[in-house]
């Protein structure tokens, strides 16, 4: 059985944000909404999570988007096309649970924005009205824009130095956009951390339910090491077999940012020997 | 009469202060000299108790005589009609609950060292280049087998339907493939190259092996069966599931699970980063929870990144630890500190979200539970707080419930184990077999061969019987034309 993953189109979305469509037919045959892939890139290597920015059954691609912030990553995105990933194993996680009918507003965070687009399209087909926001510090690094827009009933860019669209922060938008009567009654929000802490806070105090995507470390993604353990509701869940998308309003994220810490010695180390820039 | 030594054959081991600081083999294994003198305090009894107390079977009197005759290729011969994987079960093996707690010699001497002449066997064989001396099937079958996960069970299963002549194919969910052996034994105790040497022979044998494929996601098993065209499916995913206590402070930095740390050592080589990419925490002062093999292999491995201090925790005493005893030996001798009647009640962190210390209580042991052992029942106002920088609990696991999940009709029972007949391993799917961990929960790694020995002979008695009713059935429909609506592509060529 075959297994190779040959990366078929490779387009830089910025200098350090790449986006692969990588022709794997077996990781595409029962992809979905909210699952991710877990690649390896060299025998020494780790073994590092990716959200499924788009899939194609019938041609049997997945596509992802890398952004550059480690060893690993940086040779993810150094990789050109007609090159293998070593490993690419996948699709991780649980299909996020969809709404069939509302309005859903569909937040996106810096390379977050590729991993909410799956979403408005399983939710277009469904019939649900989606409107989505992304946002980036400064116009280059908004990303994805003209392809969530071929989804999405309306787009909303903010970026914070009010270089492209809205100037201000997503969660800023957001609550323009309810207070003057978007009528959202489902919200997806994925990028950094900080990003979706806001959405979540935001939210709650407005009753909006609210889904984000976890990405804690992780090892194996299959369920073995418990390592990606994330706290919601109290209980103590795994991104890799219970997520990667939860309850927004439940999420622990004091707990989920301090453990995404644990190795920042070890990750400056291993930049600093590779020559990446953090 | 011969004069019988009542003590075994001492083993040649690495020095404790060395092995603190490497990875290498502890256990240097028998010179032929200690083999045969080991050999030779056989009694050869006429009626073998030792073998009952084998679960695959090795017939152990054969092959200890072979060894103490110094016919080393004999014995080989003999343990392999029995046992695929020698070199590592005369390595993890719990003999004395098994083989050796059986054996005559017992009450009054030691045991015959059966465990470590099998290994030398085993050793031996691989030295002088037999291992791969299996002959080719008789038959070639053309009925396909899946093998979901590429464990103990799983190895065991593919090799006896290979040499049986069916094209096999083993799934692994992650890059390197052994399950348990490869992820959770560490070097030091079962050094990789013997595994890969067994994967090996398994791919010369015509197995298939497929990595990075996550059965219950990538395919699931009805997927297997109905689009991929797998007549059988074995399933041997082991007990994947790490068990966490739900006390408070549980998801402080620096508290794994012994899968999570034991997979970072092992798997990914994080003792060796940064050459290596995957981390993992550098010890002063370690705490592992937990006495079983899974624990000493932990608190070892603590030892081997650095920990000055490593201690083991168990609620229960010693007599109630679940580790082999050569392991906890070496533990021991390795400095490891024994907290028994200790009981974790919450972890301490520091101002940045770091483990610093457990706070525990002692305990005494009441009447016995449903395990049959001491109830362990705290001792008011014995509380106290033990310090550390890494914490891994080491508790058991549970069963990973993606395939009972994804598989429409899978029965389990009320622990998630998948529900198999304990004689053939047939679960509650036609043509679906399981065995090892996940059907019995966390058990050992012979216990997991067996389960695979007795699942693929009724595979292959399923399998015969199939073909026997699929060759029936499409004799007695052909002269009725009903083959032509059957087979439309068959009928076609016929009417060329």
């Amino acid at each position: 059985m075959d297994t190779t993953a040959r990366i078929i189109e490779k387009r830089d979305l910025t200098d350090i944000t790449k986006l692969f469509v990588v022709h794997a037919p077996l990781v595409a045959h029962n992809a979905a909404p909210g699952h991710f892939v877990i690649l390896r890139v060299v025998e020494t290597g780790e073994r590092i999570p990716i959200s499924i920015t788009d899939f194609n059954r019938a041609e049997g691609t997945i596509t992802i988007v890398v952004q550059e912030v480690g060893r690993t990553s940086a040779l993810v995105g150094a990789a050109q096309v007609g090159d293998t990933f070593l490993d690419f194993v996948g699709p991780l996680g649980v299909e996020v649970s969809l709404p069939e009918e509302g309005h859903a507003v569909l937040i996106g965070g810096g390379f977050g924005t590729g991993a909410v687009f799956p979403l408005a399209r399983e939710m277009r087909s469904r019939g649900v009205r989606v409107s989505s926001i992304i946002g980036a510090r400064t116009r280059d690094l908004v990303i994805l824009a003209d392809l969530l827009a071929t989804e999405s009933d309306e787009v909303h860019v903010c970026t914070d130095d009010g270089s492209l669209g809205h100037r201000g922060v997503v969660t800023g938008r957001l609550e323009e956009l309810m207070d003057a009567g978007a009528g959202f009654t489902h919200c997806f929000a994925v990028g950094p951390m900080p990003m979706m802490r806001a959405v979540a806070e935001t939210t709650r105090r407005r009753g909006l339910p609210t889904m984000v995507s976890l990405d804690p470390l992780m090892v194996d993604g299959t369920g073995m090491c418990g390592g990606c353990r994330v706290s919601v509701g109290g209980k103590s869940l795994f991104a890799c077999m219970d997520g990667p998308f939860f309850d927004a309003h439940q999420v622990d994220f004091d707990d989920a940012d301090a453990r995404l810490t644990t190795y920042k010695e070890q990750e400056n180390l291993a930049c600093e020997l590779a020559g990446v820039g953090r | 009469m011969p004069i019988v030594y009542p003590r075994k054959t001492a083993m040649p081991c690495l020095d404790p202060e060395e092995r603190r600081q490497n990875w290498g083999e502890v256990a240097e294994g028998y010179t032929v000299e200690r083999a045969v003198a080991e050999a030779r305090r056989c009694l050869s009894c006429q009626d073998p108790v030792c073998e009952q107390g084998c679960p695959v079977g090795v017939p152990i009197r054969d092959f200890v005589r072979r060894v103490a005759m110094g016919d080393f290729d004999g014995a080989a011969r003999a343990i392999r009609r029995r046992n695929l994987l020698p070199a590592i079960c005369g390595r993890v093996c719990p003999v004395e609950h098994q083989c050796e707690s059986r054996c005559i010699l017992a009450p009054r001497q030691d045991p015959v060292g059966i465990g470590r002449l099998e290994r030398f066997v085993a050793d031996w064989e691989r030295q002088h280049g037999n291992a791969n001396g299996t002959a080719a099937p008789e038959v070639w079958r053309d009925q396909k087998i899946a093998i979901v996960g590429s464990g103990p069970a799983g190895l065991t299963v593919a090799s006896d339907l290979a040499q049986l002549g069916y094209p096999v194919t083993i799934f692994e969910a992650l890059h390197a493939f052994g399950g348990v052996l490869r992820y959770g034994i560490p070097q030091y105790r079962l050094p990789k190259e013997i595994v890969d040497e067994n994967v090996e022979h398994l791919k010369a044998l015509g197995v298939e092996f497929v990595r990075d494929v996550f059965i219950g996601k990538t395919i699931t098993i009805s997927q297997l069966m109905d689009e991929f065209g797998y007549s059988a499916v074995f399933v041997g995913t082991g007990a994947g599931s790490p068990v966490f206590m739900n006390i408070p402070g549980e998801n402080l930095k620096g508290i794994y699970s012994a899968n999570e740390f034991l997979t970072r050592v092992n798997l990914m080589r994080a003792y060796l980063f940064p050459e290596y990419d995957t981390p993992v925490r550098r010890p002063k002062r370690a705490v592992v929870i937990g006495a079983g093999d899974t624990a000493m292999d932990a608190v070892r491995c603590s030892i081997r990144l650095g920990a000055e201090e490593a201690h083991i925790v168990y609620r229960r005493s010693e007599k109630e630890k679940g580790a082999r005893a050569e392991d906890f030996e070496r533990a021991r001798d390795e400095g490891v500190i024994f907290d028994w009647l200790t009981l974790p009640k919450r972890f301490l962190g520091d101002d940045h979200g770091w483990v610093r210390g457990v706070e525990c209580i002692r305990t005494e042991l009441g009447e016995p539970d449903a395990s049959g052992r001491g109830r362990p029942v705290p001792v008011p106002n014995s509380e106290f707080t033990m310090e550390t920088d890494l914490v891994v609990i080491a508790l058991g696991t549970n069963p990973n419930p993606l395939v009972p999940r994804t598989t429409y009709g899978l029965e389990v029972d009320s622990h998630g184990r998948i529900i198999a007949d304990p004689q053939t391993g047939a679960t509650s799917c036609e043509g679906v077999y399981a065995g090892g961990d996940i059907v019995t929960g966390a058990a050992t790694v012979i216990l997991a061969m067996g389960a695979g020995r007795r699942a693929a002979t009724a595979m292959h008695e399923y399998l015969q019987q199939r073909a026997d009713h699929d060759a029936e059935q499409y004799l007695s429909t052909w002269g009725e034309g009903i083959a032509e609506a059957s087979n439309p592509g068959l009928a076609a060529e016929w009417a060329r």
